[in-house]
């Protein structure tokens, strides 16, 4: 059962993830905007969502280094740093920054504004399931 | 496993350009006000600073999101502005005095500059700090 609990809830889980490490990538971008030679990240979110609901989040896993066969191999997974993508600026920079501060501005505020969006129905489906079990 | 500190890295992030932008406004506050200084404790004029920004390593890697970080703060090296006036005691033997080679224009963009970029990074604090404590009362 509780398995099925947890399916109903994986694809907002995997969606908020997403939406957090986009927003955190956002965020490095708006702090970069005076760094010389910065290039401005962001990931494709949509095929991203896709790959983490299908064949589940992280691409490379994290080994463990196992000294005995006796221990357990650890299934941690980090973020595959390889999918981020370069964005190409409109306007070119002399010192090399491609951060265009009102795309990344609007990005942000549409990133959280989807994640708060996410958020709600999460709250809502979590709803649904607690006055279902009452 | 989701990303360690997925979200609480933007506080860092963030955090970091904000001390860095607040850094390269003490410099440019220092330029402004020794704008007109002769000399300085080592006698000689002085001479106009600049800070150079970085990213910071986050130590995985190739992956290069990270805080921001001073690399350094740099002096102009642009010649010195020489002003005839020979009533002056630091004046030479042809009477130029060798003025500091503040440029007082863009040390005010700068400054602007600088306020903005802080400002932005204030506001991604409050967005992830909101966003924050909405997921803290998920199904609530």
């Amino acid at each position: 059962m509780i398995d099925k609990l947890d399916a109903a809830l994986r694809f907002n889980r995997e969606a908020l993830n997403l939406r957090a490490q986009r927003q955190e990538v956002l965020a490095a971008n708006i702090a970069h905007a005076d760094t010389p030679n910065y290039k401005a990240r962001d990931f494709d979110f949509a095929s991203r969502l896709t790959q983490a609901v299908e064949q589940g989040r992280g691409g490379q896993s994290v080994q463990m280094a196992a000294t005995s066969s006796r221990h357990i191999q650890g299934q941690a997974s980090s973020m595959p740093d390889r999918d981020l993508l370069y964005r190409v600026p409109s306007q070119s920079s002399i010192d090399g920054n491609t951060v265009e501060m009102d795309a990344e501005r609007i990005n942000f505020a549409d990133n959280a504004l989807r994640y708060e969006a996410n958020l709600t129905v999460v709250s809502a489906k979590i709803k649904s399931l607690l006055s279902a079990a009452q | 496993m989701p990303h360690p500190s997925t979200s609480m890295n933007i506080f860092s992030v963030a955090g970091s350009a904000m001390a860095a932008q607040s850094q390269r406004m003490n410099v440019t506050a220092s330029n402004l006000a020794n704008a007109e200084s002769v000399a300085g404790p080592d006698g000689k004029p002085y001479r106009a600073k600049q800070v150079v920004f970085e990213v910071a390593s986050s130590g995985s890697g190739q992956q290069d999101i990270g805080g921001v970080k001073v690399a350094g703060v740099v002096e102009d090296p642009s010649p010195l502005k020489m002003v005839f006036d020979p009533k002056n005691p630091h004046a030479d033997a042809k009477g130029y005095v060798a003025m500091p080679n503040v440029n007082v224009v863009e040390e005010m963009t700068n400054m602007i500059s600088a306020s903005r970029s802080y400002q932005a990074n204030v506001e991604v604090l409050n967005t992830a700090k909101t966003l924050m404590v909405k997921t803290l009362t998920i199904g609530q």
